[in-house]
């Protein structure tokens, strides 16, 4: 915890040759949901993350940015368009980008450690290595007391932050996180995002990051994406400093309460409901 | 009103004797149902049967060779332990009728759970073993009985194979439903994470699918021992099953009853130890 407290030095590391960052190129997503009906979850949507970049997705339900963000993961095949991470196309899920689920979707039947170095099993990293990568994470997390209990003994706030300590083991290019705070209560939510972006700021990894929270995704952005239904677009994008000053280390509360922050949470809201 | 406090405070830990001094576990989380255990009254219940049959057989309600007092059936018990009833002793029995039972009972685990599993899996598998085991399952095993005896003789192995039978249906599709109890959340997490599909099915699916699979172990067991009896008619010289329907045949009733306790104390005994075995092997079963 206390590592991932100081606003550390962030650890950008440049691709070489190929142009950085995840780039999404024209991405449409039509699903059929009748016999000659079809439902355009997502509709020419473009967007650039930066290799520093906490990119929040703000949206309604139903306004695609899950749909968006399954494409990112590679759970679902695009319709048209693509999608760049550090140049290469993504075709299928992979080990480059990582997802944070609303419902944990961790393993019950393995402990805290066993769940966090799922990934490195799978890649066939010896016990040994990979229980000293997945204690790492786990102290990032806070949880590395935690290591071998049962998860099920775990509250909601533990859950995702060891679904985030099995991305992180995984050492992925960008976080994808489905509104994992989602089903947390206000207390839990709140920490919890402080604790996303001093990972975040540790680690130095892009981040997405899903809600339908305003005040949350205002905290948490360096571009915040505002996201409307049928069909699914990108309708404003806003570029904001409140989680670079939350790292920089002012206190979370100050920002949240600070003119500028309200004012852009007002302007946002009302650019969601014109959209509705 | 000083009163009050303490009187709240005394009621609970009452309560909370009164269930220690009853035997009732108070160490449990939240009970299903109407809350508390049944225990008292299941062990009441019992007891009533159990001297409503002292009654009726010493009152001569009914003639001994209906009913038999119950200590004429632990007499037999008892006596049965060690001269032989027909070819053994009671115990002789047993291992006969529990060597049959558990040999049917590996039999189906190392066939219909990969069976279950493939179905759950793919579509394929599904189509192939769908339409057979479907259409057998409802059929009552005496039903196939005949056609086993013509095929596999009235050895051993007919026997086995009649309650192997019995087991692979329901424990194939505890297997298969298991499958469908991991969530498309636990997969694409697997995936991303760079599973490969086998390395999805071993590492993920069959341990989601574990919890239902020794539910469908449990139910199977129960389906096998129910069929002992008409496994055990078909030119059986040891088995219990076999000791009542002989006993039957010569109207010894207690040995019938003492038979038919057996079979059920047993029943029960596996029943407990495969639930044991549960709450050993998947400790989080409903907890996430």
């Amino acid at each position: 915890m206390t590592t991932a407290t100081q606003p550390a030095a962030r650890t950008v590391s440049a691709p070489s040759g190929a142009p950085g960052g995840l780039r999404i190129r024209d991405l449409s997503v039509t699903f059929q949901v009748g016999k000659d009906q079809t439902v355009r979850a997502l509709d020419h949507v473009n967007l650039d993350i930066a290799e520093d970049d906490f990119v929040v997705a703000l949206g309604a339900s139903g306004c695609g940015k899950t749909t968006l963000l399954s494409c990112l993961a590679g759970f679902l095949k695009p319709t048209a368009g693509e999608i760049l991470l550090h140049g290469h196309g993504v075709a299928g899920p992979g080990r480059d980008r990582g997802v944070v689920f609303q419902k944990h979707a961790l393993f019950p039947w393995l402990n805290v450690i066993d769940n966090a170095s799922f990934g490195l099993k799978m890649a066939g990293v010896d016990k040994r290595r990979r229980y000293e990568v997945a204690r790492e994470k786990l102290r990032l997390v806070g949880l590395d007391q935690f290591a071998d209990a049962p998860i099920w003994r775990l509250s909601g706030g533990m859950l995702q932050r060891v679904g985030l300590a099995r991305v992180l083991a995984n050492d992925p290019d960008i976080m994808l996180m489905d509104e994992p705070l989602g089903a947390l209560d206000a207390f839990t939510r709140e920490s919890m995002q402080e604790l996303i972006l001093q990972v975040w700021n540790a680690t130095g990894k892009m981040a997405f990051f899903i809600t339908h929270e305003v005040e949350e995704a205002l905290f948490m952005a360096t571009r915040l994406i505002v996201m409307s239904p049928r069909p699914g677009r990108i309708v404003h994008e806003y570029e904001t400093e409140f989680s670079r000053r939350y790292v920089a280390g002012e206190p979370a509360r100050a920002i949240k309460s600070s003119p500028d922050f309200i004012r852009l949470r007002e302007e946002i809201l009302n650019v969601i409901h014109a959209t509705q | 009103m000083s009163s009050t406090p303490h009187s709240e405070a005394a009621a609970p830990a009452r309560r909370f004797s009164l269930r220690a001094l009853l035997g009732l576990k108070s160490d449990g989380g939240p009970v299903a149902g109407e809350g508390g255990s049944t225990a008292v009254i299941s062990t009441i219940s019992t007891l009533a049967l159990i001297a409503l049959w002292w009654i009726a057989s010493h009152m001569r309600w009914v003639p001994p060779i209906f009913l038999p007092t119950p200590e004429a059936v632990i007499q037999r018990f008892v006596e049965t332990l060690f001269e032989p009833y027909g070819e053994t002793t009671l115990l002789g029995h047993t291992m006969a009728s529990l060597f049959r039972v558990f040999s049917a009972f590996l039999l189906a685990c190392v066939t219909a759970i990969p069976v279950g599993i493939a179905m759950g899996i793919s579509r394929v598998a599904r189509g192939i073993f769908d339409p057979p085991i479907e259409f057998y399952r409802p059929l009552p095993p005496l039903a196939y009985l005949p056609l086993i005896v013509i095929w596999f003789g009235i050895g051993e192995l007919s026997k086995v194979i009649l309650i192997y039978l019995a087991i692979f249906a329901p424990l194939a599709l505890s297997a298969r439903a298991g499958v469908r109890s991991v969530t498309a959340e636990q997969l694409n997490a697997a995936r991303s994470m760079g599973a490969s599909r086998s390395q999805t099915v071993f590492h993920v699916i069959l341990h989601a699918a574990l919890p239902e699979i020794l539910t469908g172990m449990r139910i199977g067991m129960g389906f096998g021992w129910t069929t002992l009896v008409a496994a055990e008619m078909v030119a059986a010289t040891e088995g219990l099953g076999q000791m009542v329907l002989n006993a039957s045949n010569f109207l010894v009733t207690d040995v019938v009853i003492m038979g038919i306790l057996v079979i059920g104390i047993i029943a029960l005994a596996i029943d407990l130890g495969m639930r044991w075995i549960e709450r050993r092997m998947v400790p989080w079963k409903g907890r996430v």
